[in-house]
């Protein structure tokens, strides 16, 4: 596994992601400055959580255009896997690699707390360490993480079988109480919640082990 | 040329900070308010002199970046 971590002002989960990857899968992540403008040999690219650029205009819209996204778009299209958590999941969507948005939060609090996720789609690379209907718990730390998008594509998007992750007690508004996403091929993700956060006891959990060990053993 | 875009949620798109402030609204007394919607307004210069090109320009920035429209709307007033 070769992951690179893009890392863009205010992100400020990229060390957390890269400690919490080689922690589980002993592979070293590259991080990537958004002002580069290629990626290096990489298999698994990460947009991590934050508030990039300060959450100017819209969460993820500065990101969204920042000079190394091109590349990231380029490889997610020809079927580099691609995770976005929780600010890379509102990046993704800004993009257009994912459908929909992340809009305020419907009860407007900033929620921070653990949620318990149930998997809905156990044939993606990022979930097959798990079968349908397992449950996983990791927290969400959002403003803007409930998702949207028209009827129309919500009803594609559950035809085809792309809720990854469904929370069981939705926190935020979010329709169809949909967590995790993934793209129509399958190789891109954006997550709300953060794994990335429990990958040892000691960090309150593991389940986030549990996620990344399966992401490694998929890319094999 | 000077410009004014104004950006809001999408009708049908809960906006639930426009709630809020006409909650806030009928706590302080004022009757009568209600589809309370929050935006933004962002204002600009444009180099360009001709009111056809730069109204097409500030569409596709609308386009592009200021606004998007999968949750939002937008109106470009020129003032000039």
């Amino acid at each position: 596994m070769k992951p690179a971590v893009i890392v863009f002002p205010a992100s400020n989960c990229d060390r957390d992601v890269a400690v919490a990857l080689e922690h589980v899968t002993g592979a070293c992540p590259t991080m990537v400055w958004h002002q580069e403008t290629s990626l290096p040999d990489t298999d698994f690219i990460v947009l991590p959580g934050g508030f990039s650029y300060g959450d100017y205009l819209r969460s993820g819209a500065m990101a969204a255009r920042s000079p190394i996204m091109t590349a990231v778009i380029e490889k997610a299209k020809a079927g580099t896997p691609v995770i976005g958590i929780c600010n890379g999941f509102q990046i993704l969507t800004e993009t257009g690699l994912l459908p929909g948005a992340l809009l305020r939060n419907a009860g407007l609090n900033f929620v921070c707390r653990s949620v318990t996720l149930r998997v809905e789609n156990d044939q993606s690379l990022f979930t097959r360490a798990y079968k349908k209907g397992d449950y996983a718990t990791f927290p969400v730390a959002n403003h803007d993480g409930n998702y949207f998008a028209d009827e129309e594509t919500l009803n594609q998007i559950e035809g085809e079988g792309r809720v990854a992750f469904r929370y069981v007690d939705n926190p935020n508004g979010s329709a169809r109480d949909i967590a995790g996403l993934l793209n129509e091929a399958g190789n891109v993700l954006g997550l709300m919640p953060h794994p990335e956060r429990v990958t040892s006891p000691l960090l309150g959990g593991s389940d986030g082990t549990v996620f990344f060990k399966g992401v490694a053993e998929a890319l094999g | 040329m000077k410009a004014k875009i104004t950006i809001t949620l999408k009708n049908g798109v809960l906006d639930p900070q426009g709630k809020a402030i006409e909650g806030a609204l009928a706590g302080l007394g004022f009757d009568g308010v209600s589809e309370v919607r929050q935006g933004k307004v962002i204002e600009l210069e444009l180099s360009e002199t001709n009111q056809t090109v730069g109204r097409a320009i500030l569409e596709e920035m609308c386009e592009k970046l200021l606004a998007n429209p999968v949750m939002e709307s937008y109106s470009i007033e020129v003032m000039g």
